[in-house]
């Protein structure tokens, strides 16, 4: 795992230098993307500035549960994470591949619109938590290191900023530690911000990740952080590891699964799974896709269109003469050994993070670390 | 990863978009059965002949209509034309079905692991081919045919549902006079006039005339017959280590990029579509993969 230097220095800034770090990304053209508060939950979206991140607001998640309610403080980042994930910036859930025309030697394809090149403002993400980051990087592995890179993403990823946040308040759903990509920020970011409040002060730790970062903390106003500062910000994550009550036990988690696809847990959570694909979708390393060619009605015009898409439809797996899984027991064990097992083996990575999102998503609260565990403790029952 | 066999012959990515299709344009077009089809096509860009490996695949689109992975039934030696046979069973491939001559397709590939030609000299072969399982075959069969002195025996096993839907009926008499090529072909259900073999092509194993021990086996068709096929040629003693199938799964992109072709660990489209038998014995075994 990419190790952050240990000499990279930790400054101070206070909260209103949050308002001016958005300000300086705007001025180097950035599009700023953070938390804000929306329909009732936490979503990332456009930030115009500092208020509309979600200040003194959090949540509660639990399996099948997720609910705002104020904090009785201004924190900033009081929250833990909510159905969005950047995947929808780096791989949008609707896209254009590419449009043709038909001409007199057939069709061409019109290259200028051809999968567009980063034609509009680069990305800054604001907010980004230790799993998150971890899980850009896994679909980092996906669509921009093998033999085919998909050109979308590599063209947005290429020149995203990213901001991290350390983990404060982990949810009830959260297991990043059992994962190994959290509560602490680990990784490649441009920027790191630890939030340190309680009833005598509320400032913010900040330290850079790379040159590009260096370069945007210079234009706010900082100043190295005191010993006792620096040791709060590790409270802090430290806090956060202890408060994490969920884990999900990794040790040979490939082999496990693989032993065991013909487990009867399968067939029991495959009875409570409704196969609406709400796990998938806010899942932020799930990449699967479909798409659709269509044409406009003169029949001249033809547009292909990439869209999410989730191993729990029955179409997913659709090949002349019918579907490969039929069950959704058949799907559950899909995506659940896709994500923890085979992975592993495609990407040299987990596909999980433990975000919990799938768990607090989910309308019946199915739990992937209760599922690991059952079959765990009947290894081999099949 | 671990496994027991290297991949079949990798072959190197083409450049360009890996999302646009090329267009091609179709030169002729044949009528194999009544529901199978041949298409000739021929790069509309000339300076770009397409060049492939027996067992690979394109992705077809048919403009405007959709695209659908399909293997190449065509000479790997003749790069001037490049053959497609595919049934119409759906959207797309019946749309492609009434396409005719100058009509234009879209193509994006050639994509996939190939045979193991190469492994196969010196050696038997066998190949069993299950209904629109032959033409991914075919490649094979024009490879060996124009280096026959380096193959010992070769004998096709081919089964198809009834008499009528026998494809290249007359092309594997060629094969069987002229190539030395044993072909024996047996349908699920007979017809009139009828003469041959009735029963699933397992039942064709016990009369493949090779050398066991020294025999490298293809399979193609649907997975059931696949898994019988495999299982028949290990009780013959074939050493499952030279056992190759190709897979089939929805896909989407090809590149390994939609998800949609797993197959456990594997990617039908990059890490297949041929795979040596040992590397995916266990999971031909379980329902719903």
């Amino acid at each position: 795992m990419f190790q952050v230097a240990v000499t990279a220095m930790v400054y101070r800034i206070e909260t209103a230098a949050v308002q001016s770090l958005i300000e300086v990304l705007h001025q180097q053209n950035y599009s700023v993307l953070g938390p804000t508060l929306r329909d009732g939950s936490i979503v990332y979206d456009e930030l115009h500035d500092a208020s509309d991140l979600p200040m003194g607001w959090t949540e509660e998640q639990r399996p099948g549960y997720y609910r705002i309610r104020k904090r009785n403080d201004e924190a900033l980042f009081g929250f833990t994470l909510g159905p969005h994930s950047w995947k929808k910036f780096l791989f949008p859930s609707i896209s254009k591949l590419f449009s043709a025309s038909r001409n007199a030697k057939g069709f061409n394809v019109l290259k200028d619109k051809a999968e567009p090149k980063g034609g509009t403002k680069p990305l800054a993400f604001f907010g980004v938590r230790p799993c998150e980051l971890h899980a850009i990087e896994i679909q980092d592995k996906v669509f921009a290191s093998g033999d085919y890179k998909d050109p979308q993403y590599n063209n947005v990823r290429a020149q995203v900023f990213i901001v991290a946040v350390n983990c404060s308040h982990p949810a009830e759903t959260c297991f990043c530690s059992s994962m190994g990509t959290g509560p602490g920020v680990e990784g490649q970011y441009d920027l790191a911000l630890t939030e340190i409040i309680d009833e005598k002060q509320h400032f913010f730790l900040i330290e850079a990740g790379s040159p590009k970062g260096e370069q945007v903390l210079e234009n706010i106003q900082h100043h190295p952080a005191e010993g006792n500062e620096v040791s709060k910000g590790e409270d802090v994550v430290r806090t956060a590891a202890s408060n994490m009550k969920r884990t999900l036990d990794t040790r040979g988690i490939k082999e496990l699964l693989y032993e065991n696809a013909e487990h009867p847990e399968w067939e029991k959570v495959g009875a409570r799974c409704l196969s609406c694909a709400n796990c998938t979708l806010v899942c932020p390393t799930c990449f699967c896709n479909t798409v659709e060619d269509s044409t406009d009605l003169g029949g001249t015009e033809a547009t292909r269109t990439r869209k999410w898409d989730s191993c729990f439809t029955l179409d997913f797996s659709y090949i002349h003469g019918g579907n490969i899984r039929t069950s959704t027991k058949a799907r559950y064990r899909q995506w659940m050994t896709h994500k923890l097992a085979s992975w592993i083996d495609q990407f040299g990575t987990s596909g999980c993070v433990g975000c919990g999102r799938c768990i607090t998503w989910c309308p019946v609260g199915i739990d992937i670390t209760d599922e690991t565990r059952v079959i765990r403790d009947n290894n081999g029952s099949a | 990863m671990t496994f027991e066999h290297e991949v079949a012959t990798k072959v190197a990515v083409p450049d360009g978009l890996p999302m646009a299709p090329r267009p091609f344009v179709i030169r002729r077009t044949r009528r194999e059965t009544y529901d199978t089809f041949t298409l000739e096509l021929e790069s509309t860009i000339k300076t770009k002949p397409f060049s492939f490996a027996p067992g690979q695949f394109n992705m077809v689109y048919v403009f405007g209509v959709g695209e659908v992975p399909i293997s190449i039934s065509g000479d790997p030696d003749n790069m001037d034309k490049l053959l497609h046979t595919a049934r119409a069973v759906g959207t797309v491939t019946k749309r492609m079905s009434a396409l005719g001559k100058g009509d234009v397709l879209g193509i994006r590939g050639p994509f996939g692991a190939a045979w193991p030609l190469a492994e196969a000299k010196g050696k038997d072969v066998v190949i069993v081919a299950g209904g629109i399982g032959l033409p991914p075959l075919r490649p094979s069969i024009y490879s060996i045919m124009r280096n026959r002195g380096e193959y010992g025996r070769v004998c096709l096993l081919y089964g198809a549902r009834t008499p009528s839907d026998i494809l290249f009926p007359r092309e594997m008499e060629t094969w069987r006079k002229k190539h030395g090529i044993d072909v024996f072909i047996t349908v699920d259900r007979s017809m009139k006039g009828w003469k041959g073999n009735v029963g699933v092509v397992t039942t064709l194993i016990p009369k493949a005339t090779i050398d066991p021990l020294n025999t490298l086996a293809m399979i193609v068709g649907p997975e059931v017959m696949m898994r019988f096929s495999a299982l028949e040629l290990l009780k013959r003693g074939i050493d499952p280590a030279t056992i190759y199938v190709s897979m089939e799964r929805n896909m989407k992109c090809g590149i390994g990029l939609c998800g949609h072709c797993q197959f456990g660990p594997h990617f039908i489209c990059k890490d297949g579509p041929v795979f040596p038998y040992n590397r995916i014995k266990e999971l031909l075994m379980k329902r719903e993969i």
